[in-house]
């Protein structure tokens, strides 16, 4: 309830941000909307000497078409992500996983820039990410870098973000015609976080042929993971239900679940299969045509 | 009485009076108050379940800035905090308000420090160095029974606090041995932390000039806190010490007890002669505040050839935590054995109850208090029999109700309580009627068939309302008596403020009382405050817990209101020269039989009563007048409930689909009330069914201790549930009412429950334990389908 005491900037401009993130180094963290790191702080669990709050860099948020991507502002709220009509029409998905992100007032608040950077194991997010192939903006005082996700996500609560870094924007590709993508996860009672979360994306020919799949699984383990077995599995095969359940039943490989009060790892490595499916079939009913 | 519309406002869905204030934040919290000087205090509490205390440092804490003070137990001048229900031959061991010698739960308070701002005392709390010893912890009240389990206090072997039985053991065992058929089930019911929207909150300041204490508290019944504060813990008089429990935002019974902090807060307040407030953090709720349930208990209930129950053994280990909070003994003991027999014929009950002291936060009363344990076990067994006998779960129930009885002539059960009324079959036959039981039945045939699995639950319930008689009580140990007060003062106007010693914290009393008020008296709702929640305001009242408000506090307003009645009718009697005998009082005024243009309002009456001008000889002026209704037994509400849920067996999750609640809680005065309570317990209930567990690791370290962990049900988990009721009329009081507080958390656990269980009856699977989770549920499939 009570966090310990910090100092609290607000910088005008990305610069003046990295450049005090330059000077204050690990004394220092950065505010997106303040829906992890403040709880963090109340329970004192963080600690941080000083705050820089984002909220008042111009440009950081709102939601852009450029080119054959999306480009996310890392500071647009779940709930502006969850309502793009431009998202909507082209990458559903996206929306369709901020809608399932804690609650309404988390999601007026919450940035997608500031939980993908915290990385939270069990956050919806970086399974779509990864199942979608996105890129990171990330910006430092030596200037502007882009970070395929398959190179973001580090560990527990780790990202290729560096120190004096600043995670700016996401891009993520729209995907060609004959593309279905499906978000399902089995929500904590308590949290709503992601017990367990899988993110299906597939691109099928005429012909029926899975030519692209896309799998990111989260929750399970201590970060969001590519599924390649389920991946290399789908591409290039008709997807018939026998395919599926065979790609399917290696969601879990590769992935070091975590056993908790939610349950056993065995059972956890079993969501992770179920839910792999039901993403299947539900995006690949979407790539053909249905919604 | 009518008012001007003509409609009766006793059973009217009037709104809730209260409401817009908690609705536009214009509430008046404890945290609300703020006072010149104040000071904070934050707790230092222990991160071991069990340790002895070697040595704490504060002085590493009075060097932070803004500290004002920090005091542990050698500091501390005061009393145990004392346990209010006494049992044969208990052990009650001593609760001190801070740690001393040892720790015995996470989260006992070890040391406090005062800042002159929370964040000061935070930091301070911080920086306190508390050295410990660890010991080895046990949470599972049955081990902790076990030769050679961690021992808590040197004096209580085997952390054994108290035996208890109840019921006749002999013939219990002769209706065993001659039983056709005998169903036993081992169960648990899990541990609840109760959350209330409104943390435990305190500020105590003492006026050095006068030597008057006053404590603001979250309390849902200030004078008892008063009592047990003065007379036990801080040893000064009863009337300097003032006692305010103003706007309270839910208790659920965690706000009945006293607690270490404002004890600990009351005591600085004195020695440092400034006001000290503390608000407990979310954290700190789920560590100190009481928790409910936690039994484990075996259950064998006995048949004969027919189906009839015969008889019912139970035995349970009771898990009462580190120490006895202020009620803990009572709840496992007479507000759980005397339910046993719920709506049903059984000739003959044993229960026996081992009251156990563990390393965990301290255990009392969380709505329905004991009921809900023998609802659950009873209800839960029911439904093992039913399967066992192979009969419909509803008929078994069914042919083993009590018979009506409703001319007043109690039914007495085999285990102490004789029931004040009761017509069971109306509520059950109702119940299955509104969820379409016997479609639902074939629906959950068809569904079988592909692979879908659909449950339904049956549950009856008895609940045990408005705990009475004192004497009775105070001969089965109770510290308290089990009355109310309630005061009728009538001014000139005619306008009535009611002062009742019971206490409204979600209750709706302002309405709800406002509304009996105005109904007799025949005056706008707008004419009528109610008063509660200030010792020095209203008369020794006993507070609000087990659904008593209505039922006993409200008979006691009653009773004034007939006083300044009858006082009135003199009144008006002499000013309209007539007799007594010949007024009619109606619409708020007095008129004479046959000749209705002769009327005295009740206005005019109440004028004359304070002028005093022209009163019949020898009468006092004023007109207001004090009572204490002392109820001769329990109430005892009833209903039947059903739940329909879909469980996927893949995954394990459950889905609420239908909830149907059939309650009678006897007369209500206000349905959208009743309504609201019986919606609340019911997410309650459904709760511990399906969710929530204040689950202690084996050697006692909380695993839920926050909102992020323990699985408080949601909006969007329930159904739209429908509610209905049929009333049968208490005798027991004169407004006819049972109450209605906890109805629905009593049945809607069992219903619940039996619904997943039953969903799950193609796999062979008879019980499981709560809450039913989804990986529980997996792993009982997929153990059945090898």
């Amino acid at each position: 309830m009570y966090p310990a005491s910090f100092d609290y900037h607000t910088p005008g401009s990305v610069q003046e941000a990295i450049s005090l993130l330059g000077k204050l180094r690990d004394d220092a963290k950065l505010l997106a909307g303040g829906h992890s790191l403040i709880p963090m702080m109340k329970l004192r669990l963080a600690q941080p000497k000083h705050l820089i709050d984002l909220r008042k860099v111009p440009g950081l948020a709102g939601i852009r078409e450029d080119g054959g991507s999306i480009a996310l502002g890392a500071m647009t709220t779940h709930w502006q992500v969850e309502s793009s009509k431009l998202l909507q029409a082209k990458i559903p998905v996206v929306s369709d996983a901020a809608g399932m992100i804690g609650d309404p007032q988390v999601r007026n608040l919450g940035t997608i820039g500031g939980s993908l950077a915290h990385a939270d194991p069990a956050a919806d997010m970086p399974a779509v990410m990864i199942a979608l192939g996105v890129e990171f903006v990330i910006e430092g005082a030596r200037g502007r870098r882009t970070v395929k996700v398959d190179d973001f996500f580090k560990g527990l609560m780790m990202t290729a973000v560096g120190p004096d870094e600043i995670l700016v924007e996401i891009r993520v590709p729209v995907p060609p015609a004959g593309s279905g993508a499906a978000y399902l996860k089995f929500p904590h009672p308590a949290s709503r976080f992601a017990v367990v979360g899988v993110c299906a994306a597939l691109t099928v020919d005429g012909k029926g042929i899975c030519t692209k799949a896309g799998v990111g699984v989260t929750g399970a383990g201590t970060k969001a993971v590519r599924a390649k077995g389920v991946e290399a599995g789908l591409a290039g095969k008709a997807l018939d239900q026998a395919a599926i359940e065979a790609a399917a039943a290696k969601a879990a490989d590769g992935v070091d679940v975590q056993a908790d009060l939610q349950g056993s790892a065995e059972y956890k490595s079993h969501l992770l299969r179920v839910h792999a499916r039901r993403a299947i079939e539900a995006a690949l009913g979407r790539a053909k045509g249905g919604k | 009485m009518a008012t001007a519309t003509g409609t009766r406002l006793f059973g009217a869905p009037e709104k809730r009076r209260e409401d817009p204030r908690f609705i536009t934040g214009r509430g008046q919290y404890v945290d609300d108050v703020k006072l010149p000087g104040m000071t904070h205090a934050a707790f230092v509490r222990s991160p071991h379940a069990h340790a002895r205390l070697k040595r704490v440092d504060a002085a590493p804490a009075r060097a932070v800035p803004g500290v004002v003070a920090v005091y542990t137990a050698l500091d501390l001048k005061v009393g145990a905090l004392p346990c209010g229900w006494m049992l044969p031959n208990i052990k009650v061991p001593p609760r001190p308000a801070l740690a001393s010698g040892k720790v015995r739960y996470v989260g006992e308070p070890v040391a406090v420090v005062v800042g002159e701002t929370a964040y000061a005392a935070k930091d301070g709390a911080e920086a306190v160095r508390v050295e410990y010893e660890a010991l080895p912890g046990v949470s599972d009240p049955r081990k902790a029974h076990d030769k050679g389990a961690p021992q808590l206090f040197d004096d209580i072997p085997q952390n054994q606090c108290f035996y208890w039985t109840i019921g006749d053991k002999t013939a219990t065992e002769a209706a065993f041995k001659s039983a056709a058929k005998v169903v036993a089930q081992p169960l648990r019911n899990q541990r609840l932390i109760p959350n209330a929207i409104e943390p435990r909150a305190c500020v105590a300041s003492y006026a050095p000039g006068t030597g008057d204490l006053t404590l603001w508290v979250t309390s849902q019944n200030p004078h008892v806190h008063r009592l047990l504060m003065a007379a036990f813990i801080l040893g000064i008089p009863e009337t300097k010490m003032r006692v305010i429990a103003p706007d309270v935002g839910g208790g659920f019974g965690s706000k009945i007890f006293v607690y270490n902090e404002e004890v600990v807060a009351a005591w600085a307040s004195k020695a440092l002669a400034r006001p000290v407030k503390w608000t407990a953090e979310r954290r700190e709720s789920f560590l100190n505040d009481a928790h409910g349930r936690d039994h484990v208990t075996e259950v064998e209930m006995a048949f004969d050839r027919g189906g009839k129950i015969t008889g019912l053994r139970v035995k349970t280990h009771a898990n009462l935590g580190a120490y006895l909070s202020t009620f803990a003994p009572l709840i496992p003991s007479y507000l759980y054995g005397p339910l046993l027999s719920g709506v049903y014929r059984i000739p003959a009950i044993f229960c026996e109850v081992w009251g156990m002291l563990t390393t965990t936060a301290p255990v009392d009363a969380y709505r329905g208090a004991g009921r809900p344990e023998a609802t659950y076990l009873l209800e839960r067994t029911m439904d093992r029999a039913a399967d066992d006998l192979g009969v419909d779960p509803a008929e078994l129930r069914r042919q083993n109700l009590i018979l009506p009885f409703t001319s007043g002539t109690p039914y007495q059960t085999p285990v102490a309580f004789a029931y004040d009324s009761g017509n069971y079959e109306p509520a059950l036959n109702r119940a299955l009627e509104l969820s379409g039981y016997a479609k639902a039945r074939r629906e959950q045939e068809e569904g079988r068939k592909r692979g879908r699995y659909i449950g339904i639950g049956v549950s009856t319930y008895i609940e045990a309302c408005g705990p009475a008689p004192s004497a009775v009580a105070g001969s089965l140990g109770a510290g308290a008596g089990l009355w109310e007060s309630g005061q009728v003062r009538v001014h000139p106007t005619g306008a009535v403020t009611v002062y009742t010693g019971s206490h409204s914290h979600g209750q709706g009393h302002e309405t709800t009382f406002a509304q009996l008020v105005a109904d007799q008296l025949g005056i706008p709702m707008a004419q009528v405050e109610i008063v509660h929640g200030d010792t020095a305001q209203i008369p020794f009242g006993m507070g609000t817990y087990g659904s008593r408000s209505a039922c006993v506090g409200g008979s006691a307003i009653l009773m004034s209101l007939d006083k300044v009645k009858a006082k009135g009718r003199k009144i008006a009697a002499h000013l309209l020269e007539a007799n007594e005998q010949d007024l009619v009082f109606e619409g708020g005024k007095w008129s004479v039989k046959g000749s209705p243009g002769k009327a005295k309002t009740w206005g005019e009456v109440s004028l004359m009563a304070y002028l005093a001008h022209n009163l019949p000889q020898g009468m006092e002026p004023g007109l207001e007048a004090t009572s204490f209704f002392d109820p001769p037994n329990f109430t005892f509400p009833f209903g039947a409930h059903v739940a329909v849920v879909e469980v996927d067996a893949e995954t394990g999750q459950t889905k609420l689909l239908k909830y149907v609640a059939v309650d009678d809680v006897g007369r209500v005065i206000n349905p959208m009330i009743v309504d609201g309570m019986v919606h609340g317990g019911i997410a309650q209930g459904v709760g511990q069914a399906l969710w929530e567990h204040g689950v202690y690791s084996d050697d006692g370290q909380l695993l839920a201790a926050t909102m992020m962990d323990y699985a408080l049900p949601k909006a969007d988990q329930l159904p739209s549930y429908e509610t209905e009721r049929t009333v049968t009329p208490s005798p027991v009081n004169p407004l006819g009412i049972k109450g209605a507080g906890e109805t629905g958390t009593i049945a809607a656990t069992p219903t619940v429950a039996n619904a997943v269980i039953d969903a799950l009856a193609p796999f062979g699977i008879a019980h499981i334990d709560m809450p039913l989770t989804p990986d529980k549920i997996w792993k009982a499939v997929t153990a059945a389908r090898k």
